[in-house]
């Protein structure tokens, strides 16, 4: 570090050729790219951003009340996003409910309890692979299996299985990073004062890791509220006039419907479209600040 | 018995493989029956038959070479980008810069798909290559628009994983290049890189595996047109948009149609099971070298 930024090098380094003026021009030019490139990705997000709201602001600020009340219509002044975004808060909820407790159990398991042997080892070779797996074959799971094999219909409770089985593999990476975090002399302590296994984990091993848990699950809450691939394969739908009332009923989502305005061939649909996309990344921006915030004001440094 | 309890949340993810697998073979079974697999995996043209029977072409390799393309363009848009943004952030950037840069970064992964898609026809296609390439050129719905936004999403991928293994890199193996009057360009090409080359290249294939598996911004972006084809201007077909948009029409169950859904879906889940099991390895190995 130091010897890089060190004003004049000494004769007999001089010599090597990363001294040389042309070494001097390349490392210029080396850390330009290097910062171009970093510079680059980060000017794209601001240009996706700034087009989202170039073309959807003015849809939205016009009249806010109406376009989230609104339902969807075939005059695109008239469209609203009331039963999309019902049905996604619906969806964040169920995916919660159901991904949150499999999650963080089976991180427990896997951390605390699993004995080292070769199940141990596949299931977490398992998991590791899952997380892999492109949402739109957890689609084609949730359409074979809650669809189609158990009845439910594309309904809002096969959709939130289907989101909290995609959720999992996350949610069990993350939760066992935070308990594997937590030093070996918390448990330690514990068990000195007579302590049961899981008297140790459930008082003082999973508190101290419930931070880092807390963080990792609503950011992977917030990547299963914007998929839209895996609800278009169960068929959540888009022609929703009435919020639902239980998980029982069919439902549309946000993502899902901004797909289906992008392919329409009205700008107006386009405008639309950018609307909603900004309430979505709003809803999603405000949960990755939830998250953060908890990483910041709650992880302990051990 | 919590214990058991726990087991039991474990033992459901490998229920969820299972799950995967058994769904889509039960189908891909059915349309193998009708289709044989050797014309699925060599035939050239993908037609599929609109009512039931076997009436239709099912050749997977325009499908097939649409998803290579787009993530071939991704990787070529994504892997400079992740990469110099992987050295910059661990070898250049002052603590203050890192702060600010990682964040924006983790925003840009968390965007979904969709809204890329968006920003993919409506900025990428007209804004950006229409007037670079000419607009007799570019079709409105392009391979290059697809690759382009998944370039995108691929870059806090490579970015994040890359900089892990760069800063795995013992801080003595720095120390005694500069020792020896290397620069800080040297260093981080000749020392950091290559010893840090297995996580890098883990990042390109996890890279590789999320672009093959990107369904959203493929299918607004790139089109519905499956074809064999090098051209990037022109609209394609991805593995990954044929399962999106025949389940938004609606196929029929119990047609060949429907079961192609479940084939293109087994295809998909070969080629991204391999890359991942093909990433896992190599992280594995990265992490075993320096600690």
């Amino acid at each position: 570090m130091t010897a890089s930024t060190a004003g004049t090098p000494p004769a007999a380094l001089r010599r090597g050729s990363s001294r040389s003026s042309l070494g001097l021009l390349l490392d210029a030019v080396y850390s330009g790219a290097l910062f171009l490139g970093t510079f680059l990705g980060v000017m794209a997000l601001g240009l996706l951003l700034w087009t989202i709201y170039d073309r959807g602001w003015d849809r939205l600020a016009t009249d806010p009340g109406a376009f989230l009340t609104n339902f969807v219509s075939r005059f695109p002044a008239r469209a609203g996003i009331k039963a999309a975004l019902y049905g996604s808060l619906w969806l964040m909820g169920l995916t919660a409910a159901f991904s949150f407790p499999v999650g963080v159990g089976a991180a427990i398991y896997l951390e605390e309890f699993a004995p080292k042997n070769r199940l141990t080892n596949f299931v977490e070779a398992n998991i590791s692979n899952l997380a892999g797996v492109p949402s739109v074959v957890f689609g084609i799971l949730g359409l074979g299996i809650f669809v189609r094999l158990m009845g439910m219909g594309p309904s809002l409770l096969a959709g939130g299985l289907t989101l909290a089985v995609m959720s999992l593999p996350v949610i069990i990476i993350t939760c066992r990073e935070s308990l594997r975090a937590v030093p070996d002399s918390i448990r330690l302590a514990a068990y000195a004062l007579g302590a049961t296994k899981w008297q140790a984990v459930r008082h003082h091993v999973l508190p101290a890791a419930m931070p880092g848990t807390l963080t990792g699950a609503i950011l992977s809450l917030s990547r299963a509220v914007g998929e839209t691939a895996p609800l278009l394969v169960i068929g959540a739908a888009v022609a929703i006039f009435k919020t639902p009332d239980d998980v029982s009923d069919p439902f549309s989502a946000l993502p899902v419907l901004i797909f289906n305005w992008t392919g329409r061939p009205q700008p107006a649909f386009a405008e639309a479209a950018a609307a909603a996309s900004i309430v979505l990344l709003a809803m999603l921006l405000a949960m990755n600040a939830v998250a953060i915030f908890l990483r910041n004001r709650y992880t302990t440094r051990w | 018995m919590i214990v058991g309890f726990l087991s039991v949340c474990a033992l459901l993810s490998v229920l969820v493989t299972v799950g995967i697998l058994a769904v889509l073979l039960e189908e891909a079974v059915h349309f193998f029956a009708a289709v044989p697999i050797w014309d699925f995996l060599t035939g050239t043209t993908w037609a599929p038959g609109g009512g039931s029977g076997a009436a239709g072409d099912y050749g997977v390799l325009p499908l097939l070479s649409g998803s290579l393309m787009i993530a071939a363009g991704a990787l070529l848009v994504g892997l400079p980008l992740g990469l110099a943004t992987a050295i910059y952030l661990s070898e250049y950037a002052r603590p203050r810069v890192r702060a600010v840069v990682k964040p924006t970064l983790e925003v840009l992964a968390g965007v979904p798909t969709v809204v890329v898609g968006f920003f993919a026809l409506n900025f990428i296609t007209p804004t950006l290559l229409r007037p670079l390439f000419g607009e007799d050129r570019v079709f409105i719905f392009n391979a290059a628009a697809g690759a382009v936004a998944v370039g995108l999403m691929v870059i806090p991928l490579i970015a994040s994983i890359s900089e892990d293994a760069m800063r795995a890199v013992p801080q003595s193996l720095r120390e005694a290049a500069f020792g020896m009057g290397a620069s800080k360009r040297v260093v981080s090409l000749r020392v950091v890189v290559p010893a840090a080359l297995s996580g890098i290249a883990a990042s390109v294939i996890v890279g590789l595996s999320r672009a093959v598996g990107e369904t959203m911004a493929v299918t607004i972006a790139a089109g519905n047109t499956p074809r064999l084809t090098t051209d990037f201007f022109a609209s394609i077909q991805t593995l990954t948009a044929y399962i999106a948009q025949t389940v938004s029409g609606e196929a029929a169950a119990g047609t060949v149609r429907y079961q192609s859904l479940f084939a293109v879906g087994i295809t998909l889940f070969a080629i991204t099971l391999t890359m991942n099991l093909v990433s896992i390895r190599l992280v594995r190995r990265f992490r075993q070298a320096y600690q």
